[in-house]
């Protein structure tokens, strides 16, 4: 429909204005992804090698060594058990939480349902700030303990508004028959509400997951004495303000058996390790967390 | 209509006694949300009371002399905060115009491309840097602007200098750097919802203006601008209250004794002096100072939107 039209008349300005998006996206494109290949080549590129600077799109001198000593340091390991067992113990116990609460939010002929609503969407602009919280998770004896990545960041009043929003979209029928047959609310819940809101689940799951997956202020914050409690970015945090002291020196870099590996190396290497997990499946959840913005992001 | 009509009724229709005992679980589940909100997000705000009293954690909250506002006094006196809160705002400021304007640019442009299989794939790709953490996108950034990088590399074949920048020594290069990673990072992501809104757009009205003889930028200017206008103040009205949180992490990261003058924000300051330091009382009256302005600043925005249109917050 639309083609016929353009063949029929297609002014100059059109194709003008044609050759500008075409030109935007292409830069968009390769500025987007560029610097994250470059960094996949540097990670496979000999240390002193990638020094002297010139690598681009591909590996000059191709070692796998960043990778072999990336895989041999203990507190990268260390880091990726306690960052997977955060994401995962996080992830399960928030949305489970969030979807409780948006659950009896939404509830329509819930008695304390606005003003439980509000006290909530107050948390989303006044908060205590840095130092207070720090202070009462010292006094509640969460600092220095796996469990700080877990239990105060909970319920957030963002993916909570979320859900609410889905949930209330709900025709209200389906609750009160159940009702009629005797269910309670918690059976509503479990066997009603959420098998249909496995989409809006799916996108806060994957908004709490990647949040617990890329945190590092809180494990520098509140565990940088626990070593057995460092995750993978904080590690990575780690290596990249040597780097940027280093600023490229190859004075230390270590030589072994030929191959040699620089802090410039070492960091793209830890770097491609942790973003590879969420590059490999974000796509595939695409369409869940577009929908999911859609619905929470615009008030209507 | 008349559904429409019928449900109103309903929903003015009184909670009845009956109903309230059936809801023992939603009361049972609120009480413990409620505790749970006291503890970690409303207990804190006690804790403003530090910024007035020369806290001693020994001497806990009640404990310790009050000073009244001498902490603030303080603040104000120092240079260094003055040039914090200038950077914090400059930024914040920067990043959220440049940010949507280019969520509104790639929504815009992208929403030309007719063919879906270049159109998905692009959507794809820039979704991407939203999901990666500020320490790898730092860290990838890194190595395109070193002196090695390609940056440097382009600017030196094409004659333009003769010698590597190194930037992130020099001041005047901070705030771009940091707004160019912000907009790296979120154009993308940002872009979803200007997407569905200009998606939302009823299409009679571009077939309307093909008819009248529009080309394509006037369409944009006449219909898609107009149509993603409610959308574009719902948004600024969101991110003005968060202006001042939008100055941490790369911040943090990128910053380095060179620049501190320009890349220092309230945050970095406030973990400076209240954690590193411990001196809690000064760290929490600079928080405090960013909460009371981010607070007004929402307030703010939501009266002027209510003053020119029908968006607002609450």
């Amino acid at each position: 429909m639309n083609k016929q039209e353009y063949k029929v008349s297609k002014p100059i300005s059109d194709k003008i204005f044609g050759a500008v998006v075409v030109i935007f996206l292409a830069s968009f494109v390769i500025i987007t992804l560029y610097p994250v290949i470059n960094t996949v080549a540097l990670s496979f590129n000999d240390g002193i090698d990638a020094v002297r600077g010139g690598i681009y799109l591909w590996p000059r001198k191709f070692s796998m060594k960043n990778y072999k000593t990336v895989f041999a340091m203990q507190n990268i390991w260390t880091g990726a058990k306690v960052t997977v067992a955060r994401t995962i113990i996080a992830t399960l116990t928030s949305l489970f939480a969030n979807a409780l609460l948006a659950f009896v939010v939404s509830r329509k002929r819930f008695l304390f349902k606005s003003q439980l609503a509000l006290f909530w969407v107050i948390t989303m602009y006044v908060n205590g700030g840095m130092i207070p919280i720090f202070l009462l998770y010292k006094n509640l004896g969460l600092t220095g303990t796996f469990h700080v990545y877990w239990i105060p960041g909970m319920i957030s009043a963002f993916n909570m508004l979320v859900m609410r929003t889905y949930m209330e979209g709900i025709p209200e029928s389906l609750e009160e028959s159940a009702q009629l047959d005797g269910a309670g609310y918690f059976t509503i819940f479990k066997d009603i509400i959420s098998p249909l809101c496995k989409p809006v689940y799916a996108t806060v799951a994957l908004f709490i997951a990647v949040w617990q997956w890329n945190s590092w202020f809180d494990a520098m914050l509140y565990n940088r004495m626990k070593t057995q409690y460092t995750t993978l970015q904080y590690e990575l945090m780690k290596l990249l303000s040597s780097v940027m002291q280093q600023s490229g020196s190859a004075e230390n870099a270590k030589n072994s058996g030929g191959n040699t590996i620089t802090p410039i190396t070492i960091r793209s290497a830890v770097t491609i390790a942790t973003m590879l997990p969420i590059v490999c499946l974000y796509p595939f959840l695409q369409r869940y967390f577009v929908t999911g913005l859609t619905i929470g992001g615009v008030k209507e | 209509m008349a559904q429409n009509e019928a449900s109103v009724v309903k929903k003015d229709k009184k909670i009845t006694w009956k109903e309230v005992k059936k809801q023992k679980f939603l009361m049972l589940i609120s009480f413990f949300m409620v505790v749970y909100g006291i503890i970690f997000y409303y207990w804190p705000l006690t804790g403003w009371l530090m910024a007035f009293e020369n806290y001693k954690p020994k001497k806990g909250l009640l404990g310790s002399k009050f000073i009244g506002l001498d902490k603030f006094k303080f603040l104000f006196e120092d240079e260094t905060f003055l040039r914090v809160i200038r950077n914090t705002f400059a930024m914040g400021f920067i990043n959220l115009v440049s940010t949507t304007v280019m969520a509104v640019l790639f929504a815009i442009l992208l929403n030309e491309v007719r063919k879906g299989w270049i159109k998905k794939p692009i959507q794809t790709i820039s979704y991407l840097p939203h999901f990666l953490s500020w320490i790898v996108v730092t860290s990838i950034l890194h190595d395109s602007l070193s002196s090695t990088g390609i940056i440097n590399d382009l600017l030196l074949k094409c004659g333009i200098i003769d010698q590597a920048i190194n930037f992130f020594a020099h001041p005047k290069y901070f705030w771009p750097i940091v707004a160019f990673a912000n907009c790296w990072k979120e154009t993308g992501f940002n872009a979803i919802i200007y997407f569905a809104a200009i998606t939302a757009i009823d299409p009679s009205l571009y077939e309307a203006a093909s008819i009248d003889g529009a080309d394509r930028l006037q369409k944009i200017r006449y219909i898609t601008l107009p149509g993603i206008k409610p959308t574009f103040l719902i948004l600024l009205l969101m991110n003005v209250g968060n202006v001042l949180n939008a100055g941490f992490e790369v911040q943090y990261l990128l910053g380095n004794g060179l620049v501190q003058s320009v890349s220092q924000t309230i945050d970095i300051y406030v973990l400076k002096w209240g954690i590193s330091q411990n001196d809690y009382s000064l760290g929490t009256a600079a928080g405090l100072f960013k909460s009371v302005v981010s607070i007004l600043l929402i307030v703010i925005a939501n009266a002027v939107a209510r003053k020119y249109s029908e968006e607002r917050l609450f």
